[in-house]
């Protein structure tokens, strides 16, 4: 098991009201991630923890192009990562910021 | 003085040496091997019927089982190299030189033969391509072919699975070559006659059916969210944007997402009757909700699907089928359809590389082509107009004049990853490789970069229409390979220059919300969905029921 977490700032902060949400399943090429509204301003956080070691460079590109793409400011998320692909990484964490602004 | 008939002579005399095994036309399985001796010699181009649906596994086995002494150096002319007997006809020296399209389960087999000298490969081809070349020069002397049943009078009924026979026994019959059918069963009356008796020399009663594989069969249960992102995305940046009616699909997940999801998504964005509604397709389960739904007008298959023959019976507005009731099957039309007739082909592959070039030849695998470069490439013949054909080919010039052609909407569909996180683009394709290695003349190349239109990826589209040189082209692509090392080596603000001239479009570009990207989506969750979809009709084979 590997843990790391990866900071940013995103150009805006997350809008609505929401506390906390969850997506996705801790299964075999797939991850859950708990997303947070904990972040003053427009921080932002990806912990993760992952069962697949030795691929921290590339989380960070994934992470850093979420960041980018989404800009979600004030939100921490947890991943608890069972060797998802990089593009499922993207996905739950575009999804997780979307529960947070109210989509369902 | 010239002899103008020596085909004719050397059919006559072949028929002759075979007579002492055969009642009128009828041959019973145990002599099947001694029949083959007779008629078969040395040197000949044989066609042993198989593509990737059915096989005439009997006849297979036969000819592998000859003596090698007797018969050898044969030359293989034929859709599939896939059963083990065919790879024995080359192991046991019977046979030497092959011609073909599609190799399936065989694909590492075949690469071993071909780098031990087991076999002398001519070429790879697509179906119709061989097809072609049977009426040229690589005609059939002898045809081994597979059959549900036949009459006494050598009629053949093939069922569901008609496939490539009309055309072996079309090449092979009129060139006084011999023709010998596997029938299931032999009956007085057959249902319907898609071979006629005159064209066939000698039925052989199989002590078993012939092998069909259920190769377009596609759990629903399998499929990913990331394939239903990007089923979405091409359905709402593709179908809809150029209104493609008519269409070919490949045999992947993410196509089988795209089925299993028009009748929800494709429902709730009004599509129903603008898009998808004429297919050059198998009897694909993963139809069965759009078909259902009233989505699809019509369908012409290339060949048969197991479990899908009481549906197809009963939805005959659909499908083809002969006034027995039963799916009527024709590869060679098929493809032909899919060539001039559809404006779109969408399939997947396993390796892009940065001028769009794709392959399924990877590392020690000969997979041969099957049909997709035929449906996966612009017919430059085509001379009648449609609405997405004209809108393709708009979008492929900077300005447009009346002498402006159409193009094929050529789609590739492919996850940025493969299995085991084998990146699926690639700066050189694994076949260049291969062919400098076996000393192949060309390349084996499924798509080629000119043809594709548009790839489809989790990360976006890229319209390669709108790409106005290599460099532009190679950044579209590098800007949807996601975190593959290709995506990773993109040029930032170039990809963010096509992003905003609409050359690349992300999900959100598109307005598709990742949260409907859900497994909810699809109007099946699994095969048993797809059974009561059916109303019962649907009978899948064994291995896919896992309720």
């Amino acid at each position: 098991m590997e843990r790391f977490e990866i900071r940013g700032t995103a150009a805006r902060r997350v809008p609505g009201d929401r506390r906390q949400a969850i997506t996705g399943v801790n299964a075999s090429g797939n991850l859950e991630v708990l997303v947070e509204r904990v972040l003053p301003g427009n921080e932002c956080v990806v912990e993760v923890a992952t069962t697949i070691t030795g691929f921290r460079d590339l989380w960070q590109a994934v992470i850093e192009d979420f960041f980018e793409r989404c800009a979600p400011g004030g939100l921490r998320f947890s991943i608890n990562d069972g060797g998802a692909r990089p593009d499922v990484v993207t996905l739950r964490l575009m999804q997780g910021a979307r529960l947070m602004e109210g989509g369902e | 003085m010239t002899e103008w008939q020596k085909q004719r002579s050397e059919r006559k005399r072949r028929l002759e040496a075979a007579s002492k095994y055969a009642k009128g036309k009828l041959v019973s399985p145990q002599d099947a091997k001694s029949l083959l001796e007779a008629v078969v010699r040395p040197g000949d181009r044989v066609c042993l019927e198989g593509d990737n649906q059915k096989q005439a596994d009997f006849l297979a086995d036969a000819l592998a089982s000859v003596e090698p002494a007797r018969i050898h150096d044969l030359h293989l002319v034929q859709s599939g190299v896939v059963l083990q007997a065919h790879l024995d006809l080359f192991n046991r020296g019977i046979a030497r030189r092959l011609d073909f399209s599609y190799s399936g389960p065989q694909s590492e087999a075949i690469a071993r033969a071909l780098a031990g000298g087991k076999i002398e490969l001519g070429a790879v081809h697509t179906y119709i391509e061989l097809f072609a070349r049977y009426f040229m020069d690589l005609t059939p002397h002898v045809a081994l072919i597979a059959a549900v049943a036949a009459d006494p009078a050598g009629n053949l009924y093939t069922g569901p699975n008609t496939e490539d026979t009309p055309t072996i026994v079309e090449a092979t019959a009129f060139k006084s070559g011999i023709v010998v059918a596997q029938a299931n069963q032999v009956v007085e009356k057959l249902p319907r006659v898609d071979i006629p008796g005159d064209q066939v020399d000698f039925i052989v009663e199989a002590d078993r059916p012939f092998y069909v594989e259920p190769l377009f069969t596609r759990d629903p249960g399998s499929i990913t969210e990331a394939q239903i992102l990007m089923a979405m995305m091409a359905i709402k940046g593709i179908y809809a944007k150029y209104g493609v009616r008519l269409l070919n699909h490949g045999i992947g997940f993410p196509t089988a997402a795209i089925e299993l999801i028009l009748p929800t998504y494709g429902e709730q964005l009004g599509l129903k009757g603008k898009v998808a509604t004429h297919f050059a397709l198998n009897p694909h389960p993963t139809l069965i909700p759009a078909i259902e739904s009233g989505w699809v007008e019509q369908i012409h298959c290339f060949g048969g699907e197991v479990g899908m023959e009481d549906y197809v019976r009963e939805r005959s507005d659909v499908y083809f089928t002969g006034h027995d009731g039963s799916l009527r099957s024709n590869r060679m039309m098929c493809q032909n359809a899919g060539l001039y007739a559809c404006d779109m082909f969408i399939g997947s592959t396993l390796q892009i590389d940065l001028a769009g070039n794709s392959s399924t030849f990877t590392s020690g695998r000969i997979a041969g082509f099957g049909g997709a470069p035929n449906m996966g490439a612009d017919a430059r013949g085509r001379r009648h107009p449609s609405t997405p054909w004209l809108t393709a080919g708009r979008e492929a010039v900077e300005t447009s004049s009346a002498l402006t052609r159409g193009r094929k909407l050529v789609v590739q569909v492919v996850e940025t990853f493969g299995e085991k996180m084998v990146p699926n683009f690639v700066e050189r394709l694994d076949s260049v490789a291969m062919a400098d290695e076996l000393k192949l003349a060309l390349a084996p190349v499924m798509i080629y970069g000119d043809d594709v239109t548009h790839i489809v990826t989790e990360d976006g589209i890229a319209n390669l229409l709108l790409c106005r040189n290599a460099a532009e082209r190679e950044q579209a692509i590098r800007g949807i390979a996601g975190f593959t090392p290709v995506g990773r080596a993109r040029h930032r603000k170039t990809v963010a220059a096509l992003r905003a001239r609409g050359v690349i479009q992300r999900p959100e570009d598109l307005g598709i919300d990742p949260l409907h990207a859900a497994r909810h989506l699809l109007a099946a969750h699994s095969i048993e969905d797809l059974v009561s979809w059916s109303g019962g009709l649907y009978n899948p084979p064994s291995k896919f029921r896992n309720w």
